[in-house]
């Protein structure tokens, strides 16, 4: 092949990339730099540093935290299970943990918000029992639970391929040389599935610190993360130029966290058979 | 003979209902090494993860040093693996992975620095403490699996097919390596290959098996020249494997031509299996022998040629023999009674000639 | 055998923790009450009522259009540019991988609202800006299906065809792209299922008047969903349920890592 001419098949690709990924970039940064009359200022990028924002900012990595941790601490068990019995379809597994990924995520948040609600399915239940309600919803606890419920496979999918992915042979060798199984699993398969916590980290850490629709559902909008406040200045407020500042700061954060996480990613590029 | 070390005692084992090892007993001495060979599925690898402790079996009892060992886990069994595939530990310098067992133990930092040092001379690898495993050739990585086990001081070293996987001169080399590392250390090995090369060249015995049944149990010159059956006979070496029949005690007749053996009680006028090595076969210009035949080809293999010979009794006769004799050209066959062997037919299907198309060549573990 | 047990409770309990709110919603679609939390008895007015709903099948068409259209345009796209990007020199290849990356690391919100700034220069928002959106988010899932083949492509074959007489471009077709058409697929229906699956990009892009299914359930959070919508999300559950089982597609052989960073990627990527 010719690789001067199959390299013109890609103008059309490099034109979409310049058109709509570079140039979006350039006028959100435009914005996040100006003023409304269109003057040079740094105080939409200062503006996290504000009461407000920071408080939103230091909210939304802390649910985004606790629950990219709570992710990754259901699912180990479910690859150190998988992975221990003789279980031969896994990829029925699979299956299963994908398959609610395709109904509409915000009608499945609703649901979450119907079975936690103060006069909701669980409080029902509580009722029924004799037992006091409980006070889930519009609570930072809600906001956590919603986010695991919807970023759950994202962290499992891949925690379980690394972990799957491990030959026996060098768990048999681990033993061989006289590890038992708690030795095997901090010194053979923690290490070796780091790569895999690694992606799930980018998969959920990230999606969750820049949400704002489960925040809305299951926080009643008490709880402001940033995604909220940003949504809010281009919807309500109209303040278009805060809203881009604060989206950039954003950006910064998720750029860097992929760039701490996101680096191992390639390595697990060996791919996903079960 | 040195002490016995290691005994199989009844081992039987299946794998989702199909029969893998049958009724199993094999002892093995201190300092021996072993050779378990046979092709795939014969049950020689899952005869060595009983003996490494990764697989139970299903009856049967494992003796070592006097103590049952059947329901060890491996992690307490004082013998160490060297596995096909090396399994090294990816996450993990060269360093590191050594001193894994040493570690394990509670050796001190000291103790563990100078038994890597001294297992890596071993092996000839000095100097490759910080490497990570992944920036090692294949025969680098397989010496440091080896290190890495027996760094441990294990009584037995338990070889999985280790030089599967590397190309035929650093194979040849190995081999060579792995005799001089055996005396050195002092250690039992056992050793599961599907190499008859391999196991002929290194081993004290060798331990032939098919279909989960030792065939035959012997050092390599006994397995070489005295098969006990069809499978054994074809299965190490190249072999001519004639039907015959035994007239009397020291008479057997090929289609009909009468060759003197030194085999006695096989009967009278009995079909027996009739093996004759192909370096074996004397061929003569004048045409003076038993019998004689045309030649019908010839190959050049190096150290001798490779000659096809159809004799006038109907017989094909494979002689390697570094005489040079053309196509065409009428010889006299005759073989040495001595180096007539005699089996009886094969009684059991695990005994027959193994037929290499039936089976996966390559496809290492029988599971 | 205990922690067997123990392991089997656990993995059930996972399975009731990610399957209750799609059983809620599948239980509220045959409620005839309209609260959310009363059951009034059995009924299939709400599936029946779901053909007349006009806004529901508006949002429906618009969301199954966008998606069609958007992973028609980027698979075309997609194929073109990943051959370009082959055949491109190292630090070419590299810098264009890294702006395939952009829309795939950035935050969906960060991305919805840089288009919108965008567009708000150019174009009245609407149909068309929205699936200007969707083919640009679409492009790094197709193509990130693509390169793969391509690399793994066998170059030995094509010259093995030369060697036989074919001429370049009838060796192009014959040879090469029975072994990359498997990832154009697989990129053009992961591309469905991320339009169909995206909201915030759409709601950042879309202007009033247009909705997708995701968006009109966002704006009638406050109203309250109407009932009309549980009958068709389950509609849609057991379709695709279906479809799953029917092409029966190789999930053990699922590639993850090759095309996916975020995952929303689902099934297609099949090897």
């Amino acid at each position: 092949m010719n690789r001067n001419r199959t390299r013109l098949l890609g103008v059309p690709y490099i034109i979409w990339v310049i058109g709509f990924t570079v140039i979006p970039i350039f006028f959100i940064i435009t914005k996040a730099v100006t003023d409304g009359e269109g003057a040079f200022t740094l105080s939409n990028l200062t503006a996290i540093f504000d009461q407000l924002h920071r408080k939103a900012l230091v909210m939304s990595v802390s649910l985004a935290l606790v629950s990219t941790i709570i992710c990754i601490i259901l699912s180990y068990p479910v690859a150190l299970i998988l992975r221990s019995s003789r279980f031969k379809r896994k990829s029925i597994i699979l299956f299963i943990l994908i398959l609610p990924m395709w109904m509409n995520f915000i009608l499945r948040i609703l649901a979450m918000q119907m079975i936690i609600s103060n006069n909701g399915i669980i409080n029902h239940i509580l009722e029924t029992m004799g037992l006091a309600p409980l006070k889930l919803i519009n609570t930072p606890g809600a906001i956590i639970l919603g986010m695991v419920y919807d970023y759950l496979p994202y962290m499992m999918l891949p925690v379980l391929n690394s972990i799957l992915s491990i030959p026996e042979d060098v768990i048999e060798a681990a033993k061989d040389l006289g590890s038992d199984s708690l030795h095997v699993l901090t010194r053979i398969i923690l290490p070796l599935s780091l790569s895999g916590v690694g992606s799930g980290i980018t998969m959920v850490f990230i999606p969750s610190m820049t949400e704002f629709v489960i925040a809305n559902i299951l926080g009643g909008g008490k709880i402001q993360l940033l995604g909220n406040i940003i949504e809010q200045e281009f919807t309500v407020s109209m303040n278009w130029n805060l809203g881009s500042g604060l989206s950039v700061t954003l950006m910064a954060f998720v750029l860097i966290t992929s760039f701490i996480f996101g680096r191992h990613q390639e390595d697990t590029a060996a791919g996903f058979a079960i | 003979m040195a002490k016995e070390l290691i005994r199989f005692e009844n081992i039987t084992k299946s794998f989702d209902g199909s029969s893998v090892l049958k009724d199993l007993n094999l002892s093995i001495h201190e300092n021996e090494f072993v050779t378990l060979l046979g092709p795939s599925g014969c049950g020689k690898t899952t005869t060595l993860r009983i003996l490494g402790g990764f697989e139970s079996p299903d009856s049967g009892r494992v003796i070592f040093d006097g103590e049952d060992i059947t329901h060890l886990p491996p992690n307490k069994r004082q013998l160490n693996t060297v596995f096909q595939k090396y399994a090294l530990f990816t996450h993990m310098s060269v360093a590191e992975n050594i001193a894994f067992g040493l570690k394990i133990k509670g050796h001190d930092k000291d103790t563990i620095r100078d038994r890597i040092a001294y297992s890596l001379k071993l092996v000839g690898l000095e100097g490759y403490e910080d490497r990570a495993p992944s920036s090692l050739s294949g025969g680098q990585q397989q010496r440091i699996a080896i290190a890495r086990a027996i760094v441990n001081e294990p009584k037995v070293l338990l070889l999985d097919e280790p030089l599967g996987a590397l190309d035929l001169k650093l194979r040849q080399g190995m081999q060579y390596e792995l005799i001089r590392l055996k005396e050195e250390l002092g250690i039992t090995f056992v050793y599961v290959t599907h190499d008859q090369e391999e196991a002929l060249t290194m081993s004290d015995t060798v331990v032939v098996m098919n279909q989960g049944i030792i065939q035959q149990i012997g050092t390599p010159e006994d397995i070489y020249n005295e098969p006990q059956n069809a499978f054994v006979a074809d299965f190490i070496g190249e072999s001519n494997l004639l039907d015959g029949i035994m007239v009397r005690d020291c008479l057997v007749s090929l289609n009909g031509l009468e060759m003197p053996c030194v085999d006695t009680g096989f009967g009278e006028n009995n079909p027996v299996d009739v093996v004759i090595r192909p370096e074996d076969v004397e061929l003569d210009a004048s045409g003076a022998g038993q019998t004689t035949g045309t030649v019908t080809s010839i190959v050049f293999k190096g150290v001798h040629w490779e000659i096809r010979v159809d004799s006038v009794i109907g017989i094909t006769f494979l002689v390697q023999t570094t005489e040079h004799f053309p196509v065409g050209s009428k010889v006299g066959i005759s073989v040495d009674p001595y180096n007539i062997q005699i089996m009886n037919k094969p009684s059991r299907e695990d005994e027959q000639v193994f037929d290499q198309d039936e089976a996966p060549q390559g496809e290492t573990y029988e599971s | 055998m205990t922690t067997k047990t123990l392991g089997r409770i656990y993995i059930a309990l996972i399975m009731v923790f990610l399957y209750a709110p799609i059983a809620v919603l599948i239980v509220l679609s045959f409620n005839a009450s309209r609260s959310r939390v009363v059951w009034g008895g059995f009924t299939l007015e709400w599936y029946s009522a779901l053909v007349s709903n006009s806004s529901i099948m508006n949002a429906l068409w618009t969301t199954f259009g966008l998606a069609f259209i958007s992973a028609l345009i980027s698979s075309v796209i997609g194929l073109l540019g990943s051959i370009g990007i082959y055949s491109m020199r190292r630090r070419g290849y590299r810098l264009m991988l890294f702006a395939t990356n952009i829309p795939m690391i950035n935050a969906d919100i960060v991305t919805g609202i840089a288009l919108l700034l965008w567009f708000v220069r150019f174009l009245p928002l609407g149909f068309t800006s929205v699936l200007l959106a969707h083919v640009t988010f679409n492009l790094p899932y197709v193509i990130l299906c693509i390169l793969p083949k391509l690399r793994d492509m066998d170059i030995y074959q094509y010259e093995a065809a030369l060697d036989l007489g074919a001429g370049e471009a009838y060796a192009f077709v014959r040879i090469l792209m029975p072994q990359i058409l498997p990832g154009v697929l697989s990129g053009f229906l992961m591309a469905v299922t991320m339009s169909m699956d995206d909201f915030v990009i759409t709601y950042f892009t879309k202007g009033a008047g247009v909705n997708t299914l995701s968006t009109l359930i966002y704006g009638e959070i406050r109203k309250g969903i109407k009932p009309e919508m549980y009958a068709l999300s389950t509609v849609l559950f057991f379709i695709v349920l279906l479809l799953l089982m029917l092409v029966n597609l190789p999930y053990d052989r699922i590639d993850l890592h090759k095309c996916l960073k975020r995952l929303k990627i689902k099934f297609f990527c099949a090897k």
